[in-house]
């Protein structure tokens, strides 16, 4: 409860807020006193992990932050991306696990409002969403719930606000059983003239406060969003925030016409942590004050307190800063959008965040406290005592399939690899006439109308890779998004990353993130892919299981000439079809060892090597722009008879295969070996596709042709190149679309 | 020609309509603004998806109390061209111009997919360059597409021919299969009796350009111009 008027704080009430008694006491040495409650309360969502990121912070140093291309690194609302012509790519992803786990629907739905809001603060229009989802097995009605209605919720706010939903990844495990991720980036667009930061500069400038009024939702959801699900979660729903996309349209609308008005300062988004956050933020990025008075904002009741007000996280709300003498004008704007724009007070000198109700001061802080001298913890680390025998894989007790295209129609019909068009059917994809690859290829792509670029995006993690190592899973993380772009035929430019982990006070927790950063900064630095920022998600926890470690990618690529765009799906009767990298003799952590032998996570992912994966990527990339590339697709989960079955299906199209079975049977069709892409390519064009991958020195093999309506693949006998193949895959291309794209639906049903 | 495209608060395939005008026809276009109270010059007026307010009361059913949805009905009586695209179909319906009104998809799931229509009326102005019966591919998206109307305001759809889009296989097939969101008579779009009025659900300005993917739409858009070139002579 909070205490009335003058009382002092109970002891221990910092406790319940989430700050531990040496937090406590630095506060009290900042401000030289014992804080009030409202000041408590504002030290507390700003110190928590969710906005002072104290735990992550010195291991985030580890990230490539600067290249070429990139316009604005980590720090900003968003990061930041040079495409040319005076354009640049706003793009973000973040987390809304824990309100999800509890309000499917409303978690998903704000998880998009938030996620737009970040972008189009800096003045980009939006252009594309894209989703991470993970859940746990669909078997389970929970699941089914939780799934439905983070799907729905997703529609339901993404669709209203008109930003096409263009792609992202669902996977299923039994780790997210009861706390599912849901990750969603935004991308925009906008010219560099027009980019916005988050700044309160200019003293005496007016501070204003518009969009929805100010309720009592979401409060402490930052503080909810840093600590462990258990069983009285549920009890906090009310720290999950309802969302009102309408409310979103008219806003984002507003925002990017007073933003071209030239009247903004700086402008911010009230996410998590609401007006305290979005003032403290934007004061201390500039070196100045703010000065509010509270019986200003504009509220949904009446009798809410200054430490209701300051906490609120009611969505669809913007703090800005304006020149001065504008104010009028802005609110002409926003009146137009039948929107409020209230001055709520002005830009100081002083450093403070100074909170009044009326004349009486209620909180007064130095703005830099809550933010740059908020705690930082280098907690310890350690090995988990999992992994050496999860690691252990006895290659020769597993049996190879006797029937393999069992194994295969099993693959396909998994719902980790199955067609996930029963969600993105949901999901409005083309609102913007700017979707030039639809979902389900390997990246959506975008036009950029009144050019000839495209944008090409996507996102990635494979957690069981984490899980069963994290280094190297963090790498094939980064490795494989840009691996879906280059087969777009765009150039990788830039991540941002969404990492999500369990209780980050457990040292084998602890460990597992730092490996998984140590890996990403290592692929993102090699493939010239630097991180623009993100969001870290901790204590994905219950009941003392954590999540697998999920670092999700979401990447950020270039088309110059959408002319040399390209696809996964086979084209033409007679293309010869390619495979460029090679298949090494790996099982680990492969969805067919789940599928055929019930093994969920087991073994050592498959080996990341970034020389060879820079190599093959960059000549795919070349031979795309050269034309000599019909179609091209990334192996992944289910491996290269996956890939091509899916290759087939997109294409409506079959193939014939002959394979040297120089390792197991298994491995050569169903391993995940990384750094492989499948082309095809026309048969005049064979000749020169071969020189080219030659000279560029990178393995390849020719697999076969396109054609038939059947996916037949032969095995050849490595001592006898002249022997007789073996046939092991002969199955219509209908059947197998049959079996893929109905899986979901028929789980769901 | 001058289009107009109206936008109401929640609109948000205004642009998306506006742009498909330029692109295929390179016609003037200009946005209205929903409390604007007239549509003074103009040659055609498009009403364009979205969810409208929202849609929180029902869809199209506050939009249509704007202002300039008066204009719209007078322009619409005095034999204007309207065209009202998903959620400007449900604003058409609200206002009265067309009969008949949307249920939820019976999935009732929001669904945004490619589906094939039937062109069962080519003698309006806006499918005159189509031929009759022909099968053309076009994108929907909603949530609230099922089209209803008492047996008698069918009957009588039927006897003017007044239905001008059906929902049919890729082979031409009027099936419930090929029926994306349980509307009565797989209908996908209406006109008025007099013809001068459509709404439809299927979003032809999603599939004006050959860039993404299938310009079976840019017909739709040839179709007006070409009509309102024939009226002007």
């Amino acid at each position: 409860m909070e205490p009335r008027n003058n009382e002092g704080l109970k002891p221990g009430i910092w406790r319940e807020m989430g700050l531990t008694d040496a937090e406590f006491e630095k506060v009290k040495n900042i401000l030289g006193r014992e804080p009030n409650y409202v000041e408590l309360g504002i030290f507390a969502v700003m110190w928590s992990e969710h906005c002072s990121y104290k735990t992550s912070r010195p291991v985030l140093k580890f990230f490539p932050t600067r290249g070429e291309h990139i316009l604005q690194g980590p720090g900003e609302n968003a990061g930041i991306v040079d495409i040319g012509d005076g354009q640049a790519v706003v793009f973000k992803i973040e987390s809304h696990n824990h309100p999800s786990a509890i309000e499917p629907y409303q978690g998903a739905a704000t998880g998009v409002g938030g996620i737009l809001r970040d972008v189009f603060t800096m003045g980009a229009r939006p252009i594309a969403l894209l989703d991470s989802l993970r859940f746990g097995s669909l078997q389970n009605p929970r699941t089914r719930y939780l799934f439905g209605g983070v799907v729905s919720g997703i529609s339901g706010y993404g669709n209203c606000v008109g930003v096409p939903t263009v792609g992202g990844e669902v996977y299923f495990a039994p780790s997210y059983e009861e706390n599912p991720l849901v990750n969603v980036m935004c991308v925009g667009l906008i010219d560099h003239k027009d980019i916005k930061k988050g700044t309160a500069s200019g003293i005496g400038n007016p501070v204003m406060v518009v969009g929805a009024r100010t309720g009592r939702d979401g409060i402490h959801g930052a503080t909810f969003a840093s600590e462990e699900l258990s069983e009285e979660s549920a009890e906090k729903r009310p720290a999950v925030q309802v969302g009102d996309p309408f409310m979103e349209k008219l806003l984002l609308e507003a925002c990017l016409e007073v933003i071209k008005s030239g009247y903004v300062v700086g402008i911010q988004d009230m996410g998590a942590a609401g007006l305290t956050s979005s003032s403290c933020e934007m004061a201390s990025r500039a070196g100045t004050g703010i000065e509010m008075d509270l019986s200003l904002v504009p509220r949904r009741e009446e009798g809410m307190t200054p430490y209701e007000l300051m906490l609120s996280e009611s969505q669809e709300r913007m703090l800005v800063v304006v020149k001065k003498g504008t104010a009028e004008k802005v609110k002409e704007i926003f009146a137009r959008w039948d929107l409020e724009a209230v001055v709520v007070g002005r830009v100081t000198g002083d450093g403070m965040l100074r909170l009044t109700e009326g004349e009486q001061v209620v909180a007064e802080i130095p703005a830099q406290a809550l933010t740059d001298e908020a705690p930082v913890y280098e907690r310890p680390y350690s090995e988990p005592e999992y992994l050496s025998a999860v690691q252990e894989l006895p290659v020769a007790k597993i049996p190879q399939p006797v029937d393999y295209e069992r194994v295969l129609m099993d693959l396909l019909s998994s719902p980790n690899i199955a067609s996930k068009e029963w969600v993105y059917r949901q999901y409005d994809h083309m609102v913007g006439t700017n979707t030039v690859v639809r979902p389900g290829s390997d990246a959506a792509v975008l036009r950029v109308k009144g050019t000839k670029k495209g944008i090409a995006l996507t996102t990635d993690c494979n957690g069981r890779y984490c899980y069963l190592d994290p280094y190297t899973g963090g790498m094939i993380a980064v490795a494989e998004a840009a691996r879906n772009l280059v087969c777009a035929g765009a150039k990788p430019l830039a991540v941002t990353n969404c990492l999500n982990f369990g209780n980050p006070e457990k040292p084998a927790v602890m460990w597992q993130f730092r490996r998984a950063v140590e890996g990403m900064s290592e692929a993102c630095r090699s493939l010239n892919t630097p991180v623009t920022g993100g969001n870290v998600s901790f204590y994905n926890e219950t009941r003392e299981t954590a999540v697998y470690p999920t670092p999700t990618v979401g990447m950020v690529g270039l088309i110059e000439d959408l002319d040399y765009r390209c696809t996964q799906d086979f084209k033409d009767e007679g293309d010869i079809i390619i495979m460029v990298g090679e298949t090494r003799m790996e099982l680990g952590g492969s969805e067919y060892l789940r599928v055929a032998h019930g093994l969920e996570a087991k073994g050592r992912p498959p080996k990341m090597d970034l020389e060879l994966e820079k190599k093959v990527q960059q000549a795919v990339l070349e031979s795309i722009k050269r034309g000599l590339v019909k179609s091209a697709h990334d192996c992944s989960e289910g491996g290269l008879a996956v890939a091509l079955a899916e290759s087939c299906i997109s294409g409506g199209i079959g193939a014939e295969i002959y394979s040297v079975e120089n390792i197991r049977g298994d491995a050569l069709l169903f391993g995940e070996s990384q750094s492989r892409i499948i082309i095809t390519t026309a048969e005049n064009n064979v000749a020169e596709l071969i020189r080219y991958l030659t000279v560029m020195e990178v393995p390849f093999t020719r697999l076969g042709t396109v054609g038939g309506r059947e996916l037949k693949i032969n095995l050849l006998d490595p001592g006898c190149a002249a022997g007789r193949p073996r046939a092991v895959i002969n199955l219509p291309v209908s059947e197998m679309e049959k079996r893929w794209r109905g899986a979901i639906e028929c789980l769901m049903k | 020609m001058k289009f107009g495209v109206v936008v109401f608060p929640g609109s948000n395939c205004d642009a998306d309509c506006f742009n498909a005008v330029k692109a295929v026809l390179d016609q003037p276009v200009e946005y209205i603004w929903h409390k604007s109270n007239s549509v003074e010059g103009f040659d055609c007026i498009i009403l364009p998806g979205g969810f409208s307010y929202g849609d929180y009361l029902r869809a199209g059913a506050i939009a249509r109390f704007s202002p300039v949805m008066e204009a719209v009905i007078e322009f619409a009586h005095r034999g204007g061209l309207v065209i009202g695209i998903c959620n400007g179909f449900q604003v058409l319906l609200e206002a009265g111009l067309l009969p008949g009104a949307m249920r939820r998809n019976d999935s009732l799931q929001f669904i945004c997919d490619d589906t094939y229509l039937k062109v069962e009326n080519a003698d309006t102005a806006f499918t005159a360059l189509w031929q009759p019966g022909q099968v053309i591919k076009i994108p929907v998206a909603h949530g609230d597409g099922n089209y209803y109307c008492d047996e008698n305001t069918l009957k009588e759809l039927q006897q003017n021919n007044q239905v001008v889009f059906r929902y049919c296989s890729p082979a031409g097939e009027v099936t419930a299969q090929a029926n994306p969101n349980g509307s009565i008579d797989n209908i996908a779009g209406v006109c008025n009796k007099q013809g001068n009025v459509l709404g439809m659900m299927p979003h032809p300005e999603r599939c004006a350009e050959k860039i993404l993917g299938n310009d079976d739409g840019a017909m739709l858009f040839k179709s007006i111009l070409a009509a309102w070139q024939r009226r002007v002579k």
